[in-house]
Parts: C-alpha cells; sequence; structure tokens
C-alpha cells in the first residue's frame, strides 16, 4: 500500500509542480496587466499544492527525503506527473486551454478525494478544492472569450485544443497504482469522473464556438512515469539547477 | 528612483496658479477633478509614468530567476513578489489614468523610447544572490524615496504610494533574508553574496538621481510637493542604513572611501560614475535594449488577446442590447 501510495501522491505533487512552473513562465510576459497577476497567482496556488503533496508523499515515503529533495534531486523518470502538464506554454491560448482542460479534471478529482479514507489526504484536498474551483472559473471564462473573440482568437484556440486533446484521456486512465487505492477508499476512480469532465468541457465549447476533435487518441506514459515527453528535462534543468550546482547548500 | 530625472514644467503664474500653490503650500490634496496648472499635470504623468514602467519591467530581472528559484518556499516568494510589483504598476497605472492619459497610451510610450523606466534594471541578475541584492538594495532605495512620497501633494499617488510601500518593506526584508542566507552560507554562496553586492551597490546609489546640483527641475517638483527630499539627502540616508546591513551580513561594500564621518554624523562614501549613469539613461545600460525587447514582445504577442476580449465583450452588449 505504502509503494501505491506513494507513487500517486508523486503524481498529485508533479503535476502541481510542473504546472506551477510551467505557469510561472509567464511571469512579467502576460498580454494584459491583469493576466499576469491572475497567473502567478494560479502558479503559486500550485507551488502550495506541491508542498502539501509532495510533502505528505515524504512522510509516506520515510525515507527522510523532504518535498524540496523530491522537486529538486529527482530525474526525470522518477517524475510521475501528467503528460499534458508539461507541455509547453505555446502562446497564451495554448497556455489557457492545457489549463482548461487540467482544471475540467482536477476539480472533479479533488472533489473525489475530500472524501478519501485518508486523513491527511482528505483534509489537503478540502483545502486545496477551494482554490481549484476558481481556478476552472478563471480558464473556462477565459476560453470562452477567446474562442469567441475575432476569428484569429477563435483559430489559435481551436488549434490549441487540437493539439492538447490527445493529453486528455491520460487523466482518466486506471492503472493498478490507481485500482489499488481505489479499492482501499484512498482516491475515487477517475474513470467514472469522465462523463462529468465530458458534460463540463463540452458545454464550454460549444459556449466558445469551438469544435472538440473527433479522436479519443490518448497518450500515455507520463504519471505511470514510463515515458515523458521531451519536455520535461528541458524544464528540470532550469528548475533544479541550483541545487545540483551546489549541492548540500542551504538557501 | 524610480522616477529619475523627469523634467518639470515651470510653474503657473497666473492667479490660479497662486491659488493652487497656496493649496499646496497649505498641505491640502489635489484630487483628479480640481483645478491644476497643466505643468504639474505633466510632470506628474512623466513621474507617475516613469514610476508604473519601472514596476513593470523591474518585474523582469527577478522573474529571470523564479524558473531556477532553489526552493518551493523561494520559488514562492519571489514569484509573490514580482507579482506585487505588477500589482504596484497596475495601482500606479490607475493613478496617472486619472490625469487623462490611458495604459495603453503610456505602454506604448515606454516601448517607443518616449518614456523611461529607472536606470536600476537595465542591470542583470546572474546569481541567486542578486535576488537578494536587489530586494536588500532595490527595494530598500525605492522604500527611502516612496515613504516620503505617500506625502505627496496628488492625491491618487499619494494613496497609491501608502499601498506600495506596506508591500515594499516585506520585499527589503526577504533580499535582506536571502543575503543571510547566502553570506552565511557555503564558500561559494558568500563569493555570490559579496559579488552581487560589488555589482548592485553603485547602480543602487544611482537609483537616487544625479546630484543636488545637477538636478534641474528638483526645485520646482519640490515646490509642487511632487518630490519631496533631494536626491543626495536620500541617498545619504540610504547609505547610513545600509553600512551597518552589509557589516552584519560580513560582507564589503566596494568603496575605498567610505568611512563614518563623526563631524557630519553621516557616512562619506563614493560617488557612483555618472557617465554610466546618462549612459543607461540613454538606453545604454547592460540590459537595456533586453528589457525593451521583452517588454515589446510581450505586447504584441498578446495584441490577439486583448483584441480577442474587446470583440467578445462587444459581442455580449450587442446580444444583450438585442435582447
Ligand atoms: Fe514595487
Ligand atoms: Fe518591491
Amino acid at each position: 500500500m505504502t509503494t501505491e501510495l506513494f507513487e500517486y501522491l508523486l503524481r498529485l505533487g508533479d503535476n502541481s509542480l510542473v504546472l506551477g512552473h510551467r505557469l510561472s513562465e509567464w511571469c512579467g510576459k502576460s498580454p494584459i496587466l491583469e493576466e499576469d497577476i491572475a497567473i502567478s497567482n494560479t502558479a503559486l496556488d500550485f507551488i502550495g499544492q506541491t508542498q502539501l503533496w509532495l510533502g505528505l508523499a515524504a512522510t509516506v515515503e520515510g525515507q527522510g527525503r523532504s518535498a524540496d529533495d523530491l522537486a529538486m534531486l529527482r530525474d526525470v523518470w522518477d517524475f510521475r506527473n501528467l503528460l499534458l502538464v508539461e507541455q509547453p506554454n505555446g502562446n497564451f491560448g495554448e497556455t489557457i486551454m492545457r489549463q482548461y482542460l487540467f482544471d475540467a479534471w482536477h476539480v472533479l478529482l479533488l472533489d473525489g478525494l475530500t472524501r478519501s479514507h485518508h486523513q491527511e489526504i482528505s483534509a489537503i484536498a478540502q483545502k486545496v478544492v477551494k482554490e481549484v474551483r476558481y481556478h476552472i472559473e478563471r480558464s473556462r471564462d477565459l476560453v470562452i472569450r477567446l474562442g469567441d473573440g475575432t476569428p484569429v482568437s477563435h483559430e489559435k484556440m481551436q488549434i490549441a485544443l487540437d493539439r492538447l486533446w490527445p493529453y486528455v484521456g491520460e487523466m482518466f486512465d486506471v492503472d493498478p497504482v490507481e485500482h489499488t487505492l481505489i479499492e482501499q477508499g484512498l482516491i475515487p476512480d477517475t474513470s467514472t469522473l469522465r462523463a462529468a469532465f465530458d458534460a463540463e468541457v463540452l458545454k464550454t465549447f460549444a459556449t466558445a464556438t469551438l469544435t472538440l476533435p473527433s479522436s479519443n487518441f490518448a497518450h500515455l506514459g507520463g504519471k505511470s512515469g514510463k515515458r515523458h515527453s521531451e519536455h520535461l528535462g528541458h524544464l528540470l534543468t532550469q528548475m533544479q539547477w541550483l541545487q545540483r550546482a551546489y549541492p548540500g547548500a542551504t538557501w | 528612483m524610480y522616477a529619475q530625472m523627469v523634467t518639470s514644467d515651470p510653474r503657473d503664474e497666473t492667479v490660479e496658479g497662486q491659488a493652487f500653490q497656496a493649496r499646496i503650500d497649505a498641505g491640502e490634496k489635489i484630487e483628479p477633478r480640481d483645478w491644476m496648472p497643466e505643468g504639474y499635470r505633466k510632470t506628474l504623468i512623466r513621474q507617475i509614468g516613469q514610476h508604473a514602467h519601472s514596476e513593470i519591467v523591474g518585474q523582469l530581472p527577478e522573474g529571470n530567476w523564479i524558473t531556477r528559484a532553489p526552493t518551493l518556499e523561494r520559488k514562492a516568494i519571489l514569484l509573490a513578489k514580482v507579482q506585487d510589483e505588477a500589482g504596484h504598476g497596475l495601482y500606479l497605472y490607475c493613478a496617472a489614468e486619472t490625469l487623462g492619459v490611458s495604459r495603453d497610451e503610456m505602454t506604448e510610450m515606454l516601448l517607443d523610447g518616449r518614456m523611461k523606466y529607472s536606470s536600476i534594471f537595465s542591470y542583470p541578475t546572474l546569481t541567486w544572490a542578486d535576488m537578494g541584492a536587489v530586494g536588500w538594495l532595490v527595494d530598500g532605495a525605492a522604500i527611502m524615496n516612496q515613504v516620503p512620497l505617500q506625502r505627496t501633494s496628488y492625491g491618487p499617488y499619494a494613496r497609491a504610494m501608502i499601498r506600495v510601500c506596506k508591500e515594499e518593506s516585506f520585499h527589503q526584508r526577504q533580499g535582506f533574508d536571502i543575503m543571510m542566507k547566502m553570506a552565511k552560507g557555503t564558500p561559494a554562496q558568500k563569493k555570490m553574496a559579496q559579488d552581487a553586492l560589488n555589482r548592485f551597490w553603485y547602480p543602487s546609489l544611482m537609483m537616487f538621481g544625479p546630484s543636488d546640483k545637477d538636478s534641474v527641475h528638483s526645485a520646482q517638483s519640490m515646490a509642487w510637493k511632487i518630490k519631496m527630499n533631494t536626491n543626495d539627502e536620500l541617498r545619504q540616508k540610504f547609505v547610513d542604513l545600509t553600512v551597518p546591513q552589509a557589516e552584519y551580513l560580513g560582507l564589503t561594500i566596494p568603496d575605498p572611501d567610505l568611512k563614518w564621518n563623526e563631524e557630519r554624523g553621516h557616512y562619506d562614501y563614493s560617488e557612483p560614475d555618472w557617465s554610466e549613469f546618462y549612459d543607461v539613461l540613454k538606453g545604454n545600460g547592460p540590459c537595456s535594449v533586453d528589457r525593451i525587447e521583452t517588454r515589446k514582445k510581450a505586447w504584441d504577442d498578446g495584441a490577439w488577446v486583448r483584441e480577442a476580449l474587446m470583440a467578445h465583450s462587444e459581442k455580449q452588449k450587442t446580444k444583450v442590447a438585442a435582447e
């Protein structure tokens, strides 16, 4: 149980870590000052969530590692985040689309996790789900406004959706790690959340005048750690550089 | 300072102008709907605009290290700090807008070089210790200037400064905390800390602008109470406050002539190289071109987003009207 639980907590923590990092790359470069502040706010929420999930992962592991050790000293194959969140920011529309697809799943997942039999998981989820409800309100609203904005913005948002849709399936793929934890009542079965997710995104994309891609092909390999994209390694070379270059220093 | 070498328009000698000056002398606040001399308005736009641009361009040297912050906590603190600076920019643009200039117009003026930002943000941040040095010295210097500006004559500017100052002192403490960790850390960290101080000391002194004797516009701005102290006063205050902090950190200020002057009750210090300062203001700072390029790219890349949001809100209005 501990191995699976540790794995799963890494998935939660690494999603927040990698997505928060991606969002932080926007700081100072957003199209509008208010969006710059909002995107940094979201990034800050994710960094906070990372501390909680990786902190709990470290405790569960019991090897004396800290959340920072897990964030800064693991290599690509030990990361357990979804492929979706490691995708590069692209243009502002791609960033918002990636965020919306993630938020639409994340809010359902966290809602399920609030009912976990694991006390700490449930407690963290209860805290985090409030932030995430706000995230989806913002990303949904922006997807609609940019999708149904100008012809140019519409095209960019459709391209973003087509580009990112193949990364949606991984969020609902239940593997042996998750099976074990579902049976113990520790986590929700994400495959049962798909209908609610589809309803959410269909409604939004209809309002945004965007067309859902017809193929449901899904890339896998992020959360299992089997095969990440090439992008993750580059992200880690930046994020981990100081800790790697000056081992043992306190900052 | 964040607003350096702001050209001041001449005073208004008409009857209204004199009545206006009397209000300022009496310590009254000027509000957007009040009559004000054109020179006061134009000078304030230049000053507040430059201040706002400095907050925004100032995001970049620190933003440069967000993705390389050494721990999750440091990353959160730095990101929150840079986000605060964006917020300061926002308050200040709003204050300037009350004077009849839009944020977009001011942005265009920054990007095409008609408006300036503080010289300090044209310097590069090269190591993590620079995040400490910037918070400690740059935010520290900014506070020197901004605290008195809370009493400036223009109401919206004064109120923006009150909000800004609360956050700046927090930034300064966080910067000092990073410096402390570095200065007491490994030999490599200590070397980084000293190097950061070496590079940022004189540029920080330049933030206050040239010496009073060369500062041609100070007198009018001080009469209008949009400048509260002379450049040299503030610079001296900054040096006096910072020297003991450097000593506490065990770092050496890169000025062999720095010494306590018992008679004056102040530290004597060396002037920065003012020719370098003028070069930076002309756009020849080490990062001047990069900074404006980055801002311009953000502005240009974001054009479709701004247009889309406007188009969407127009569509919504039409829909509501049709219903
Ligand atoms: Fe600021
Ligand atoms: Fe600041």
